[in-house]
């Protein structure tokens, strides 16, 4: 058997597990920092100005840009698993992919324009 | 205590039956019966028609795999008072074919575990003159997915395994993952083609089910996350070097 029969997956498992590793690991500092210590003043809040001096870091851009797009793919990848296995849609799996990837794409695209807009 | 507990025994007659029914026995409630050791007394001493397969009464031949209260367990290890006061329901194992009440049909198990040629293969010709020498490391790296017993029950646990028939199922990989981390093997890359196919490991969704239910502590999850990781690897290195495999 050649590697040519080999299933493509290996890119989309690539994306999704890196996605998970992210997700797992600094997700939950940004939503624990921004979404909830900061808003209930449990920490100082830092303020929009500072935060956004933050960005101005090529490194912190790069590392938004892998947070984000990883984890759309990981989000995309979970997506497509739960609806076609959970929800008995395994016949719809093309328009699923395309839907679920398509997301994280389109979600990606997002990130970069925003990075690179962003003063 | 009571002293009796009702099994609910899936019956089916595939000449007769359209579809499965539940037929009721009361069975002595004993401090060390396990629920296989119902059912023989049922076969002895109330139905002799009911069928179900069992050899060895202590978890090593893998055949008395069945549906005990909805989850897949060997019936020679799994005491009946666990379950008093009942009833309990047992059923022959899911995502199997069913030839008769609890029996099932492994075929389909048995061809999938020899795509994958769980035994040693060597490429050269050694004649090796004496036993192969193995660090305790180099055990230590395969021996639990060695402790596989085929009782197929990951096969009833796994939820893939009833959505696609076709996907090569826990056991089958675990057992690949066995003899391509032993050092004695020379066919690990065979292997990983058959299990980096999309019915391979790429159906696994990681529900983890078939680690939760073996009855021997073996890990396939775990063997097929780690062969994800390599054929990743794998997929990576033949854009790297396309014709970089023999």
């Amino acid at each position: 058997m050649s590697s040519a029969k080999r299933s493509n997956e290996p890119i989309v498992w690539f994306l999704f597990g890196t996605g998970g590793f992210f997700a797992a690991y600094f997700l939950p500092i940004h939503v624990l920092l921004y979404g909830i210590a900061f808003p209930l003043g449990l920490l100082h809040d830092p303020g929009y100005a500072t935060t956004l001096a933050l960005l101005e870091h090529p490194l912190v851009r790069l590392y938004l840009f892998a947070l984000l797009t990883f984890c759309f793919f990981h989000a995309a990848h979970r997506m497509r698993l739960t609806l076609s296995d959970v929800l008995n849609m395994r016949h719809l799996n093309t328009i699923l992919a395309f839907l679920c990837y398509g997301g994280a794409i389109a979600g990606t695209i997002c990130a970069i324009w925003l990075l690179a807009v962003v003063p | 205590m009571p002293e009796t507990i009702i099994l609910e025994v899936e019956r089916f007659h595939p000449e007769r039956d359209t579809e499965p029914s539940y037929q009721s026995f009361e069975v002595p409630l004993r401090a060390d019966w396990m629920v296989l050791d119902a059912l023989n007394h049922i076969k002895d001493q109330l139905d002799g028609t009911l069928a179900f397969r069992w050899s060895c009464r202590m978890g090593i031949c893998g055949s008395c795999g069945m549906t005990v209260n909805g989850v897949p367990k060997l019936t020679c290890e799994t005491m009946l008072m666990d379950y008093a006061p009942g009833p309990v329901r047992v059923g022959p194992l899911a995502h199997f074919p069913v030839i008769k009440d609890l029996v099932v049909e492994l075929d389909d198990f048995l061809a999938k575990l020899q795509k994958v040629r769980p035994w040693i293969v060597r490429k050269d010709d050694y004649q090796p003159k004496r036993e192969f020498i193995q660090s305790p490391a180099q055990l230590e790296a395969f021996h639990q997915f060695s402790l596989c017993i085929n009782c197929t029950l990951c096969y009833a646990a796994c939820p893939v395994s009833g959505l696609d028939a076709n996907f090569l199922g826990p056991a089958a990989i675990a057992l690949a993952h066995r003899y391509n981390l032993d050092s004695r093997d020379q066919a690990s890359d065979d292997r990983l083609d058959i299990v980096s196919q999309h019915e391979g490991i790429w159906d696994c969704t990681v529900v983890g089910e078939c680690t939760t239910v073996c009855p021997k502590g073996v890990d396939p999850s775990l063997a097929i996350q780690q062969f994800k990781l390599t054929a990743t690897q794998e997929w990576f290195k033949s854009f790297l070097m396309p014709r970089g495999k023999n």
